[in-house]
């Protein structure tokens, strides 16, 4: 009971006096928030880009490509083959209709706002379907595109990113003129980057004559998809790959978000390591400044234990300042901040908003308190070590 | 120079300090090194990009294909010295997770558009004769232990072929180098008359051209006749010097350089607290003695000089070891994972500008305290101590 008691008395103490040595706890204090934003920041990156992936991918759709491809710009399908595809059990219907799109996934040379620079659009075919496959793409600005017409409606996020994408703007390429009829949004999904336009007009301008890439199904049950990938795969007409919606982009997520992690944690180790060093020196000056005070009170009879247990304690809170100070600035910061990137799985661009989460400021918090009882550690074994009789004659 | 042994001695007064200020510095200029090499690697080779070759794409995107019958053409073009042309085949070796570049390309030509890249004469000889064969850069064939003579099966993910397989077998003729350190060989190049036979579309199409301008023609003229002559055709093209390619390739990863500079940024800031905080303890704690130098005849600006000089040295020891430290790690790196991450290079240019950096940094840290050292009035400080 009395050795707590001394604890907090001499924490207390200590802590008063912190602004006393404003100038090296100040040190400790950036140091280590500077680690947590460095962390946050790069973090955030690879969050917000898995959840714009995620965010596209329903369990209860399924795609349907070449077995093999990877990724949709490497497949290729018949005619024949999307109506087997589209006809298959396990698709729902709507009335007799099947709600099956058929898809060309190609790339278009549009100029970067960022930097006015030729970027890799993702340009979509679809048929009417789609719109049921996927059920959170709303219309928000202008009007539908026609079938059989050059028209595009575009992502909201690509509209943002991308030059001239704006309603009743016109694109030349090849030998046609294109025009954006309307805006679309997505529930801040990858589809958000993307060109939609009708499937058969975009057939004739990139010259694939009855052929589609991928074939996206609405699915009675999600528990259908491996009757669907069965039926799909004994039918000697076709050789598919069959995946979730949910499945196909996170593994066109993976090798971005992974790539994010192998740079970001070991930056973020090293950074740590680097604040120790800092959150070191600040506390062993802090320990000298208040040789005196230590000295006195031992002295008095308070014992070594609550002398370390005091200085773990500052060091401890100060990481704890600067940790949520960083956290706060990368919030401030990156949280929503727009960018858009190449995502190699796809060869094609990404419109993405960082995304600053509750378990990345956690990480960073948690990080940020081993910093400062690592930091606070040594010193605190000098603290309580230091002869009294040495430290009070040096007054 | 004369004071290297007093600043030296003055550095070391407090070990721990000054060794915890020399890690310190040593970690930020560790990270410089690292992050200036990851940087590099998305410049996507701009820099080792010869001026004197040129690309010529579809302008619609690179994705579509050229019809073959270009090539004539484009060799007929005044100012076109040689061309050859590639195609992206995108295939991967057993498991999807590696994949890599693989061209369909014509063996001789090719090697004589890139003579940066190196292959014994008998290899080439042996690939051009074999219609299966295949070549394979240094960092694949050390990342998978290939060796000439293995028979190498790639899964197509794009070209199935005419028998409907996706399994394409290729001998492994030859493995080619660069001398170049930041060049990257992470690919694999096979016969483009097997491809064009194999495969179950796509006839009578390659990828890109590429060609070599004769000494003298102006790159951007060359281009503006390429691209005059296929204008208003169904495959119009767009060509650029290899280099802006690269350029506005790499440009296609955002804001990437722009994330790079903030975390060194922030990392420099902290560096930057952390030496200044400890030059103004040092110099705080050493006040009398400032003050005895100057009794005994130090002009004010040796007295600066010795200040600002123990800064920069601390900086300049720990910065050059983590430089040091750097290199190794990224020497390691590009020639154990060269293939996962092709391109990554300590550049000179970098290791100039962390040299540059650690100067700015040590006087940056050192100034203030060096001014009040120097401002010192003699009889004040004495008096203090």
């Amino acid at each position: 009971m009395r050795s707590i008691r001394q604890i907090s008395a001499v924490t207390w103490l200590n802590i008063r006096n912190v602004p006393q040595r404003l100038g090296s706890s100040m040190v400790a204090v950036i140091g280590v928030a500077a680690v947590v934003l460095v962390f946050a920041a790069v973090l955030s990156m690879a969050k917000g880009f898995e959840r714009t992936m995620v965010a596209a991918g329903a369990d209860d759709a399924a795609i349907v490509m070449r077995s093999g491809s990877t990724s949709e710009m490497n497949s290729g399908l018949s005619h024949e083959q999307m109506l087997i595809v589209a006809n298959a059990p396990g698709v729902m219907k709507d009335g007799d209709t099947p709600i099956a799109s058929a898809e060309l996934y190609v790339i278009i040379d549009i100029k970067k706002k960022s930097n006015n620079q030729d970027a890799n659009v993702p340009l979509r075919g679809v048929q009417p379907a789609a719109f049921q496959v996927r059920d959170n793409v709303e219309l928000i600005e202008g009007r539908m595109f026609e079938p059989g017409k050059n028209e595009f409606i575009v992502g909201h996020a690509a509209q943002q990113e991308f030059v001239g994408l704006d309603v009743g703007s016109v694109i030349r390429f090849g030998q046609t003129d294109w025009s954006v009829v309307g805006v679309f949004s997505a529930n801040g999904s990858v589809s958000e980057s993307e060109l939609w336009t009708d499937v058969r007009v975009l057939q004739s301008a990139y010259r694939r004559g009855n052929s589609y890439q991928s074939v996206r199904v609405k699915l009675d049950d999600k528990d259908d998809l491996a009757a669907l990938e069965k039926v799909l795969t004994d039918d000697p007409r076709i050789d598919p790959d069959v995946l979730s919606e949910r499945e196909y982009y996170s593994s066109q997520a993976e090798g971005l978000s992974q790539f994010i992690r192998i740079v970001g944690y070991p930056l973020t180790i090293l950074m740590a390591i680097g604040a120790v060093f800092g959150a070191l020196n600040s506390m062993y000056s802090s320990v000298s400044a208040r040789g005196k005070e230590i000295a006195t009170l031992r002295a008095l009879g308070f014992g070594p234990f609550p002398v370390m247990v005091s200085t773990v304690v500052e060091s401890t809170l100060l990481a704890l300042a600067g940790g949520l100070i960083g956290g706060a600035v990368a919030y401030l910061i990156f949280n929503g901040f727009r960018v858009s990137t190449l995502n190699g799985a796809s060869f094609s661009q990404v419109v993405f908003d960082f995304a600053v989460t509750g378990d990345l400021l956690v990480q960073g918090i948690i990080a940020a308190l081993i910093i400062g009882v690592v930091g606070g550690f040594f010193p605190a074994i000098r603290a309580a070590r230091m002869p009294v009789a040495q430290a009070l004659r040096e007054l | 120079m004369k004071y290297f042994g007093f600043i030296w001695k003055n550095a070391w007064r407090k070990k721990v300090r000054t060794s915890l200020t020399i890690l310190s510095v040593l970690v930020a200029f560790l990270l410089y090194s690292l992050l200036s090499a990851i940087g590099y690697a998305f410049r996507v080779g701009a820099d080792v990009a010869d001026a004197e070759r040129l690309v010529v794409l579809d302008k619609v995107s690179l994705i579509n294909p050229l019809p073959v019958s270009y090539r004539n053409k484009i060799a007929a073009t005044p100012g076109v010295e040689s061309v050859t042309h590639a195609s992206w085949f995108g295939g991967y070796y057993q498991d999807p997770r590696n994949q890599m570049a693989q061209f369909p390309t014509e063996p001789r030509e090719y090697f004589e558009m890139y003579p940066e890249l190196k292959i014994p004469p008998e290899q080439l000889d042996a690939w051009a004769r074999n219609r299966a064969g295949i070549v394979v850069g240094e960092e694949l064939a050390q990342r998978f232990g290939w060796k000439v003579g293995d028979r190498i099966p790639l899964q197509a993910t794009i070209w199935t072929k005419k028998d409907g397989g996706r399994t394409w077998d290729f001998d492994l003729e030859g493995i080619f180098s660069t001398d170049d350190p930041r060049g990257n060989t992470a690919y694999m190049l096979f016969n483009y008359d097997y491809f064009e036979e194999a495969r179950a579309f796509g006839q009578g199409t390659v990828g890109w051209y590429i060609l070599r301008i004769a000494s003298g023609a102006n790159p951007v003229e060359v281009a503006n006749a390429i691209d005059a002559q296929f204008a208003n055709s169904p495959n119009e093209t767009e060509t650029s010097t290899e280099q802006a390619f690269a350029e506005s390739f790499s440009k296609q990863f955002g804001n990437i350089a722009l994330i790079v500079t903030l975390i060194l940024g922030a990392v420099f800031f902290t560096l930057l607290l952390v030496s200044g905080n400890t030059m103004a303890q040092s110099v705080r704690e050493r006040i009398s003695e400032l003050a005895v130098l100057k009794t005994l005849g130090f002009r004010d600006q040796s007295v600066l000089g010795i200040v600002l000089s123990e800064s920069i040295l601390i900086m300049l020891i720990g910065g050059l070891l983590g430089l040091g430290i750097g290199w190794l790690l990224v020497q390691g790196l590009s020639q154990n994972l060269g293939a996962f991450l092709p391109g990554i290079f300590l550049s000179p240019q970098a290791a100039l500008g962390a040299l540059a950096l650690m100067v700015l940094a040590g006087i940056a840290a050192g100034i203030f305290p060096a001014l009040k050292a120097m401002r010192l009035s003699i009889v004040d400080a004495l008096a203090r101590g």
